[in-house]
This record gives C-alpha cells, sequence and structure tokens, in this order.
C-alpha cells in the first residue's frame, strides 16, 4: 500500500508510532458533527476511532450554550431517536428548558434548552466512554490516503498511519480557518485552536470545488459585571420538554436567562463605526448567514426599529460567564465595549472574550451522495460544517447519517437514504447535496414540506425502529420505544371504536356542530372540532386512563389528520420518484437525446433517485424522461445479468 | 416517454389535401444530416428561408421550394428543425416522406407529438399548449380570440402571478413560525397576510368568472329545433345554413333520426340540431328518434319550439331549458295575430329570419361572452383553479386554525396554480391534452 508522505515523516517518528492502526471506521474531528459519526459507527459494531486535535475539546460548543430550537429540536429529538447522543447529553447540560412556539401547533414547536457548557463537554465525555468499540485518538490528519478512487486510511501529524476504508471528515469550520475581529485576522478554527490546512490543501488537490463563508459569534461577558436586578428574568418552562426520549426529569439546577434590549444610542455607535466591523470592512469574504444576522447587520437591515431584543444566557450554573444571544459582532474590542455599555444593566459590562467571526473553507455539498459520501472517493463521508451548515444540531444530524452509512460501507452493505419526506434529517441532507448552499445553511420547519407529518413529538415513532433493523439503536432504547408504541397503538384503538353522534356529544354538554348526524369515534371529533380528548373523557371515560405523554401524541395526530389525508397522494408520489434509483456509475453522456447542458449537470451531481434528479436546478422534464427510462433499462439488465459478488454502494 | 421519443419524427402540417404549398415539419437529432443528404451543396443559416432543390437519396428531383432550417432550442419544437415549404401536391409530399423515412432512426410523428416536444423542452407550458389546441380548434373568431389569449401565456402569467403572491404570504406567516426566537414576531404579519390573501381571491374570481362556460364556448352552444312533424323544422335549419342537410317533404317523419350542423352566428359557435317529429309513432325506428330527440331537448341551451302558423299550438311541457317560440309558414297566414312572445318566420319570403337570428346571437352572448372573456379554455384549468380557490376560503374562513394549518393551505393554493401550467401531475395530464391536437401539430 502507497501512503503518500510517509517516506518523508520515516526520520523523526520513533518505533513506536511507526504502529499501523487499523479501524473499520475512522472520524476526524471531535465537535458535534464528529462525535455522532463515532457513536453511531460504534453502536452499529464497528470498530471506530475518533481523531481529534484536542481531546479536552470534545463536546465544546462553539457559539451559544443552547441546544434545540425551532426546526433544531426537531433534528434532536431524531438525532436522539437513532439513539445519538446529543439529546441525552443535552438534557443533563440544561439549566433551562424553554419550548418555542408554545402556544403554537405541535407541527411547529420547537424544544429548547441551554446549557451549562461544562456539564455538556462532561456528559458528551461520559456517553463516548460508555460506548464499545471507540477509541479517541489524539492527532491531526494530514494525508488522506487513496487507491484506485478508494479510501485507504489517512497519516497524521504525528507520523501516525491508520488504516480505513471509511472515514468521516467532521473538521467543522476548521478548514483554513481564519479568525477576524475587527481589523485583526488569525488563523484558527475557533479562538485560541489552531487551523488546519494540509486537509484544505489536499482537497483542494484531489479536486473538491470549495468555497468561503463566513459565521459569527458574541462577546463573553463577566456575570459578575451585570445589574441583574434591573432586568426582567425569564425562567424555563414549568413542565419540561426534553430532548431526549429517554429522559424524564431534569439533572441540573434550573437558572433563569434575563432579557434587556438595545437603544438607539447602542445603534449610533454601531453605525457609526461600520467601516471597522470585519463584515463591512470587507476582510471577510465569505457570504453570511442571512438568519443569524451579526448586530451590525440587524441595526442596518431593520433601520426603523429603535431597539433588539438581547437574551443574556448563563454560560453554566456558577452565572461566571454570561452569553449574550443576539449580539453577534465583529467590530474592534473597544468598540463591543461602548455599545455592551449603552445597554441597559450593562453599564459596568466586562468582556471575557470578544465577539468575533470566523471564515472558513467549505466543500460543495452536491460533490456527495445521499449517504453523505463523497462521489470522487469511495469510502470518504462529510458531515457538518465542512458541508456549509451552520449549527450544533445540523452539524450533529449530518454525523448520526454519515457514521450510519461509514458503517454500513465498511461491512459490505448499501448505504440509507433518509428521505426527506420522513424526517428533517432527510430534509437537511437533500437540500445540501441536490440544492448546494450558497450562504450557511440553517434548518427551518418551512423547508420541509411534509412538515405536519414530521413533528418533533413522534421522532422515535418515525425514526427508531428504522434504526433498530440498521442496528444503530441499543437494546435499552428499543424496549423503552416498544412499551410506547404500544401504549400509544392501544390508546389509539380505543380512542378510534365506539363512535357516537353530535346529539350525543351535545347532551353530555359537549359544544360541537354537525349538521351530518353521522356517528364518529373520538378520534375523529378530535380531528373535526376544537374539542380536546380531556373534554371526550364524559363519554369514553377510558380516556383518563391514558398516560399524559400518550395522549398528547394522539392529540396532536388527530389535529393534523385532516391535512395528512391530503398529503398522501404527494407523498405516495414523492415515494415512487424516491424508489426509482440512479446507478451510481451510470454514464449520463451516453443518454441520448439529452442536451449537453444536461448531461453535465447529471455527471457533476449524480442524483442517486429519479426523485433527487427532479429537485435538481434547472432539469427539463424531457431530461427527467429520459432519465427515468435509462435508469429503468439499467435496473432490469442488471436483474437479468448473472449475480456476481460485487460492493454496491448507494 | 419510449426510448423511441428521441427519434427524429416528421409530418405534413399542413393536411393531406392538393394544394399550392404544403409544409413538411422535421424535428429532431437527425436534422443536420437529412439536410445535408436531401439538400447537398446548398448553405443554410438558421432561421433563413432559402430556396433549395430538395432530392431524394439517390440524387432524382423531388422539389425545388422553400427549407427553413431552426437551430434548437429557437425552434418550435426546442430541437432542430426543418421545414420544407414544397408543392401541395400528393406525388411530392409522397415522394418526400418516404425520403425522410429512410434516414435512420427517423419516423412519422403522432398526433401532437411535435407540441409534446416542445412542452418536454421547456419552450411551452401545459396551458400555452391547450391554448395552442383551442386556436387550431377555433372555428369561430370569438373561439381564436379566446384561445389566443391562452396560447399566447396570458393565463400562465396570471396564474404564475397568484402563485408567487401566495408564496409571498407564505414567507410571511413563515416568519411568524420559524423566527420567533431572532425578532419579536410582529403581529402586522398577520393582517398583511389576511389583506392579500382577499386579493388574490378578487384575482381567482376574476379568473373564473364565466369559466363554467368555457368548454361551451368550445364545443358550440346547443340549440334543438323542435316541433310537431310537418312545421318546418329542417326547412328552417335548411335556410339557416343554406345547405340541404335533411330531406324537405312533405311526409311527416321523414327525418328519421338527430341531425347536427354547427354554424357561425355572429362569431359564437352554435350547435343547430334538427329533430324528428315529435308525435306518436308505431315505428320503432322513428320511436327511437323522437326519444332522442326529447333528450337531446332537455340538455340544449336554448329550444326553439317550431309551429305551423296553420296549426293549433301543442307545447311540449317536459321542456326544461328557454324556449324561444315560433310559428313557421307565416307567409300562408299573413293576417293571423300572434302574441308577442311567438316570433314569426317565413322560409319562403325570408321575413323574421333576422329577428330570429338576432335573438339567438342575444342569447349566445349572454351565454358565452363572459367565457369569451375568460382566460380558461380548459376544465382541467378550471379544476384546478377552483382547488385553489376553496383552499383560500377555508385560509380565510377560519382565522383562530393554526399558523402553520393556514401555511399548509397556502402551499397548496400554489401548488393548485403551479398545476395549471403543468410544473406537475405532468404526466397523467399529458395524454389528455396531446390527444387533442392532430398530427403534425
Amino acid at each position: 500500500m502507497y501512503f503518500p508522505g510517509f517516506a518523508s515523516v520515516n526520520r523523526y517518528v520513533s518505533r513506536e508510532t511507526l504502529h499501523m492502526h487499523r479501524y473499520d471506521v475512522l472520524v476526524v474531528g471531535g465537535g458535534h458533527a464528529g462525535v455522532e459519526a463515532a457513536a453511531a459507527a460504534a453502536r452499529m459494531g464497528a470498530r471506530t476511532a475518533l481523531m481529534t486535535l484536542r481531546r479536552s475539546c470534545i463536546g465544546a460548543m462553539s457559539c451559544n450554550p443552547a441546544i434545540g430550537g425551532l426546526g433544531k429540536g426537531h433534528l434532536v429529538r431524531e438525532i436522539d431517536a437513532l439513539d445519538g447522543i446529543m439529546g441525552r447529553a443535552a438534557d443533563a447540560a440544561a439549566i433551562q428548558f424553554r419550548t418555542l412556539n408554545r402556544s403554537k401547533g405541535p407541527a411547529v414547536q420547537g424544544p429548547r434548552i441551554q446549557a451549562d457548557r461544562d456539564l455538556y463537554k462532561k456528559a458528551v465525555a461520559q456517553l463516548l466512554a460508555s460506548t464499545p468499540n471507540l477509541s479517541i485518538v489524539e492527532d491531526e490528519c494530514e494525508n488522506i490516503c487513496a487507491q484506485n478512487g478508494k479510501l485507504t486510511g489517512l497519516v497524521g501529524q504525528s507520523g501516525r498511519q491508520v488504516l480505513s476504508s471509511a472515514i468521516v471528515l467532521a473538521t467543522g469550520t476548521f478548514l483554513n480557518g481564519v479568525v477576524c475581529v475587527g481589523g485583526k485576522k488569525i488563523a484558527g478554527g475557533r479562538i485560541g485552536e489552531n487551523a488546519v490546512t494540509k486537509l484544505a490543501q489536499q482537497f483542494t488537490a484531489l479536486g473538491f470545488e470549495t468555497g468561503r463563508l463566513k459565521t459569527g459569534t458574541p462577546p463573553r461577558l463577566s456575570g459578575a459585571s451585570i445589574k441583574f436586578d434591573a432586568l426582567e428574568a425569564q425562567w424555563g418552562d414549568d413542565s419540561p420538554q426534553f430532548l431526549s426520549f429517554l429522559s424524564d426529569r431534569p439533572q441540573a439546577r434550573q437558572v433563569p436567562c434575563y432579557l434587556t434590549r438595545t437603544n438607539p444610542t447602542t445603534h449610533r455607535i454601531i453605525e457609526n463605526n461600520l467601516d471597522k466591523a470585519a463584515v463591512y470592512s470587507g476582510a471577510i469574504l465569505g457570504a453570511g448567514p442571512r438568519y443569524c444576522p451579526s448586530i451590525e447587520d440587524k441595526v442596518v437591515r431593520f433601520r426603523e426599529r429603535g431597539s433588539h431584543q438581547v437574551f443574556l444566557e448563563p454560560e453554566g450554573l456558577g452565572l461566571e460567564t454570561i452569553y449574550p444571544n443576539g449580539l453577534s459582532t465583529s467590530l474592534p474590542a473597544g468598540l463591543q465595549e461602548s455599545f455592551l455599555r449603552s445597554i441597559s444593566g450593562l453599564e459596568n459590562a466586562q468582556i471575557l472574550q470578544c465577539g468575533y467571526a470566523i471564515e472558513y473553507d467549505f466543500i460543495n455539498p452536491t460533490q456527495l451522495r445521499p449517504t453523505l459520501m463523497t462521489h470522487k472517493l469511495e469510502g470518504l463521508f462529510l458531515a457538518g460544517q465542512i458541508n456549509g451548515t451552520t449549527g450544533y444540531e445540523e452539524a450533529a444530524a449530518q454525523g448520526v447519517v454519515a457514521g450510519i452509512n461509514a458503517a454500513l460501507y465498511a461491512s459490505g452493505r448499501s448505504g440509507r437514504i433518509f428521505d426527506r419526506a420522513d424526517c428533517y434529517l432527510g430534509v437537511v441532507i437533500d437540500d445540501l447535496v441536490t440544492k448546494g448552499v450558497s450562504e450557511p445553511y440553517r434548518v427551518f420547519t418551512s423547508r420541509a414540506e411534509y412538515r405536519l407529518r414530521l413533528r418533533a413529538d413522534n421522532a422515535d415513532e418515525r425514526l427508531t425502529e428504522l434504526g433498530s433493523d440498521l442496528g444503530v439503536v441499543s437494546g435499552h432504547r428499543e424496549k423503552i420505544y416498544r412499551a410506547k408504541v404500544d401504549a400509544i397503538t392501544s390508546a389509539r384503538e380505543m380512542l378510534c371504536s365506539n363512535a357516537v353522534s353530535a346529539n350525543e356529544l351535545l347532551s353530555a354538554g359537549i359544544k360541537v356542530i354537525d349538521s351530518t348526524g353521522s356517528k364518529r369515534s373520538a378520534f375523529e371529533w378530535a380531528a373535526r372540532s376544537a374539542v380536546g380528548f380531556s373534554e371526550l373523557a364524559q363519554l369514553w371515560p377510558a380516556i383518563g386512563g391514558i398516560e399524559k405523554a400518550v395522549l398528547e401524541r394522539l392529540d396532536a395526530d388527530a389535529k393534523y389528520s385532516v391535512y395528512l389525508a391530503r398529503q398522501d397522494s404527494d407523498v405516495k408520489r414523492h415515494k415512487m420518484d424516491e424508489s426509482l434509483l440512479i446507478p451510481h456509475d451510470l454514464d449520463f453522456h451516453s443518454i441520448g437525446g439529452l442536451s449537453n447542458e444536461m448531461k453535465e449537470k447529471f455527471s457533476r451531481q449524480r442524483p442517486a433517485t429519479l426523485g433527487q434528479a427532479g429537485r435538481m436546478e434547472g432539469v427539463t422534464p424531457a431530461a427527467l424522461m429520459l432519465l427515468a427510462v435509462r435508469a429503468k433499462r439499467d435496473i432490469a439488465g442488471n436483474l437479468t445479468a448473472e449475480p456476481r459478488i460485487k460492493r454496491r454502494f448507494t | 416517454m419510449a426510448p423511441e421519443a428521441y427519434d427524429t419524427i416528421y409530418s405534413i402540417a399542413t393536411g393531406m389535401g392538393r394544394a399550392a404549398v404544403a409544409i413538411v415539419r422535421v424535428s429532431g437529432p437527425s436534422c443536420q444530416t437529412i439536410l445535408k443528404k436531401i439538400c447537398p451543396t446548398v448553405f443554410f443559416l438558421d432561421r433563413r428561408a432559402t430556396f433549395a432543390r430538395i432530392g431524394e437519396l439517390s440524387g432524382e428531383l423531388i422539389d425545388l421550394g422553400i427549407v427553413i432550417f431552426f437551430y434548437g432550442p429557437r425552434s418550435f419544437t426546442g430541437e432542430d428543425v426543418i421545414e420544407f415549404h414544397v408543392t401541395g401536391s400528393r406525388a411530392v409530399l409522397t415522394a418526400l416522406l418516404k425520403t425522410l423515412s429512410l434516414f435512420p432512426a427517423t419516423r412519422p410523428a403522432d398526433a401532437g407529438e411535435f407540441a409534446r416536444r416542445s412542452f418536454a423542452n421547456g419552450k411551452r407550458d401545459l396551458a400555452e399548449i391547450e391554448g395552442l389546441a383551442s386556436v387550431v380548434e377555433a372555428d369561430t373568431i370569438v373561439q381564436l380570440r379566446h384561445a389566443q389569449r391562452s396560447a399566447s401565456g396570458e393565463l400562465s402569467r396570471e396564474c404564475e402571478g397568484i402563485r408567487e403572491k401566495l408564496v409571498g404570504c407564505m414567507a410571511l406567516l413563515e416568519s411568524l413560525l420559524d423566527f420567533s426566537d431572532i425578532e419579536d414576531p410582529e403581529a402586522r404579519s398577520v393582517i398583511d397576510v389576511m389583506t392579500a390573501i382577499s386579493e388574490m381571491r378578487e384575482r381567482i374570481r376574476a379568473l373564473l368568472l364565466g369559466s363554467s362556460h368555457s368548454e361551451r364556448l368550445r364545443d358550440g352552444l346547443v340549440i334543438v329545433i323542435a316541433g310537431p312533424p310537418n312545421a318546418g323544422k329542417s326547412s328552417l335549419i335548411n335556410y339557416l345554413t343554406k345547405r340541404e342537410v335533411s330531406i324537405v317533404s312533405s311526409n311527416p317523419g321523414t327525418t328519421r333520426d338527430l341531425i347536427e350542423v354547427l354554424v357561425d352566428i355572429a362569431g359564437f359557435p352554435i350547435v343547430l340540431v334538427d329533430t324528428a317529429g315529435i308525435r306518436e309513432s308505431s315505428d320503432p325506428v322513428e320511436a327511437e328518434g323522437i326519444v332522442r330527440a326529447r333528450k337531446r331537448s332537455d340538455s340544449a341551451d336554448l329550444t326553439l319550439w317550431l309551429t305551423s302558423c296553420m296549426d293549433v299550438d301543442s307545447v311540449d311541457q317536459t321542456q326544461k331549458c328557454t324556449v324561444l317560440k315560433i310559428k313557421t309558414k307565416c307567409d300562408l297566414a299573413p293576417d293571423v295575430h300572434f302574441s308577442d312572445e311567438y316570433i314569426k318566420v317565413s322560409t319562403i319570403t325570408g321575413v323574421g329570419i333576422s329577428t330570429l337570428v338576432e335573438r339567438i346571437a342575444g342569447i349566445a352572448h349572454s351565454r358565452l361572452g363572459g367565457a369569451a372573456n375568460s382566460l380558461i379554455t380548459t376544465q382541467r384549468q378550471r379544476a384546478a383553479i377552483l382547488e385553489a380557490n376553496d383552499a383560500l376560503a377555508r385560509f380565510m374562513g377560519d382565522p383562530a386554525a393554526p399558523i402553520e394549518v393556514m401555511a399548509e393551505e397556502l402551499r397548496f393554493a400554489a401548488r393548485c396554480m403551479s398545476r395549471v401550467v403543468g410544473r406537475i401531475d405532468v404526466e397523467e395530464v399529458l395524454t389528455g391534452v396531446f390527444s387533442r391536437l392532430c398530427v403534425g401539430k
């Protein structure tokens, strides 16, 4: 096996490190994506190693000490449904539970927690330690090695050689990362941590298309220097919604966060100094997120607003460090202090860490298959911010999928595509690999066409059984899940039996309007009218015996059932298109009748299903039809051909 | 679409009869090769009419004519296209088609195949194609104007405009759902959305106005000529159409069956239906004709009830639709007065006919005029727009509904508008749409 670079490091390493390590799956990067990928692969029985620059930084939260939220909460629940790390670690470290959009329907609620950073790191470390088949290696990945278009392993900076046919790269913001605050630029992946350049160069050398993105983070303030008494306290929810299906109570002490607002003085300071902010001074080139705007962006874009909300969130139980949510900035330190001190409650605020912006390389995700494996190099998977996303949850979601698929690949099985009609994991990945990114990608519920069926509360119903079949869900979780599903099924049966008419309801004092006179079950009544199950308990006394969580689940099902029925034909058609697989090695140039433009597009992006091809930008109906005919023909051809031992990977 | 879909297709665009000029159209990847072989040594510029010698593969002359080559995608179908303008003689056309058939991977086009390719290559959307079909079918000027508006993309533009506005409203709602953690959401958004949706409903209502009659405009207003035997029904129809379509004789019961003829009255398409003399008959064939006459009367838009000036009135009370009562053969009884509800006519002197025609035109206008103004030309389009209308009605009808549910209604309405131009649900629609078009289009 040929290892480029091995000869040169030969000289300075001792005999011990010359030892070759072999793993089934190797994960590079100990961030949120890397952690999930490593844990998932290990749970599936693959011998897994997690390689990170610094062991102590595993599970670090680079920005907001919070997990979950709108859309993001959905992702965390789905990761948890597949027995992932994030949900459990978040609940263990949570010092405030607050569900966003609580007053709105269950399909758009966003469970969210604020965490103690240290507790979170500890929880992640503990969960990883208790995962069998997993080792942690401290090193920097310097060179990826490949032969004949297939991955063989990598060489670390220490000279260590690691053999593996499946590698997940989850390097986050570290590729050619440049930290920028005010006019100063320093190479770095996070403040105080080195950037990764060798690997970045190798990507370019391998012919991967890269781009540049930026993201920003607010300053961190000293809790002791803030006048909390003058500010409004906001406590978490009385009945907290947990991020993990396995949690039943908060583990850490709960604390409030505090609200304050910016004011015209704050805005004036910022506006007068826009030229000094990295964003406006042109020093930072990458595109930034539209929806995580810096305070500079907000002040300029929403000029008519005299003030913006600021949430002062504690980073830990000790309240030593405060994270001012809403004040992402890249102004120089002195100016940060000025505008902060103009805000009520922060008159004497002391900055522990300046707000800064970071610019980094990302790999154009259209170069990936829906399994997150790269088109160019078999066995190489990319997950996380490296693919152009922003947010811990988006990264972790990709991590789980990449870890699962890396393990499947390593064991010679075909990969698993997560459908966007079934989960937000699928929505995120499909958006990335089919449409690419022009700015950091963040999940929103509106990105899902089938939002009403993808609720945060039913993630386990959607994914846990699937996870069990894949082998990524532990026996313990499976047992708990089975029990819950049985309870839901029997409760649903009961609610769908025993039909009564509107008159009977009226005589029980339940107000319903129904002129058809037809008899309906409790479920149908809840679906068609504003009546809740608790009211219907008068006529269906067994409702009283149903567990609250189960009842809430069924209530949500009932509420949306009419709309879900309408979407059924859409979903069916979508699934039909998704089930028509396009062989990865199909020679698109040989499809007669395709325009050159289409040939180029398809060859570059290599859609895996007809559905994905249809979602690509600028694809004509004619091109789709041709592709469909050809794909069907090829599949039929393969079925009749001699069976051969072949590692087929989708 | 079968793999043969990437053949080069050809067809006579102008119909098979003898004529001075006929156009043969070819579309597909082999066009350039064909041109080089059929018109060798001629230099063609894109879209330039060129006088050329058109020959068989052997070199024998087929005809001298104008040839135009269109480089794809700037052509009707979006592929390379050749138009041969040749003498419209059967011999020339047969020779040309035979020569074309000798090239590999070429074949005669199916009905509507050129239009199908134009759609598949993104040159036209479904609403435009349907308009095109309607233009081809247009018999009267009103039908033509109506169809042209659709063929020119006016309906598509209006639907696209509505769809975009709907998407804009969806965005406002989504800001309440997905961004409530970044900025305090504004209640103003919901009000803005409500206002915008009201506007959309108005626009959709305008689109739908009169559209229920759009199929009628295509098929024609049905007027049944009914009355007792020998009342002069056939004479009236003959006079109106200036054609002999039914046998006029004094023997009652000579028209045994329904006879329909399409006429153009004031630009509106009218179908005149001649019915058998309605009477008790022991003849089974005649009796069947009478049953049919009654059925047609029931579904007609207008019935002309004819009775002779000489006979006693006997109105058939089972008529359901509008009736114009007519007294025929008034030349035989010039002095007899009838009440104003009757129109007096004579097919011998021509008295009263123009009044009758005016009355019919007026009725046609009131029934079909609205449809002529509507942009909608087919039932399919109308159904999609009605569904969108229903979704928006549900949206407005329940302001207390959860926002994500309201957003779903908007999403559904936006999809319905997309369906009008065929951006989705394509395959199931294509067969119906393209089958209306004839070969060569």
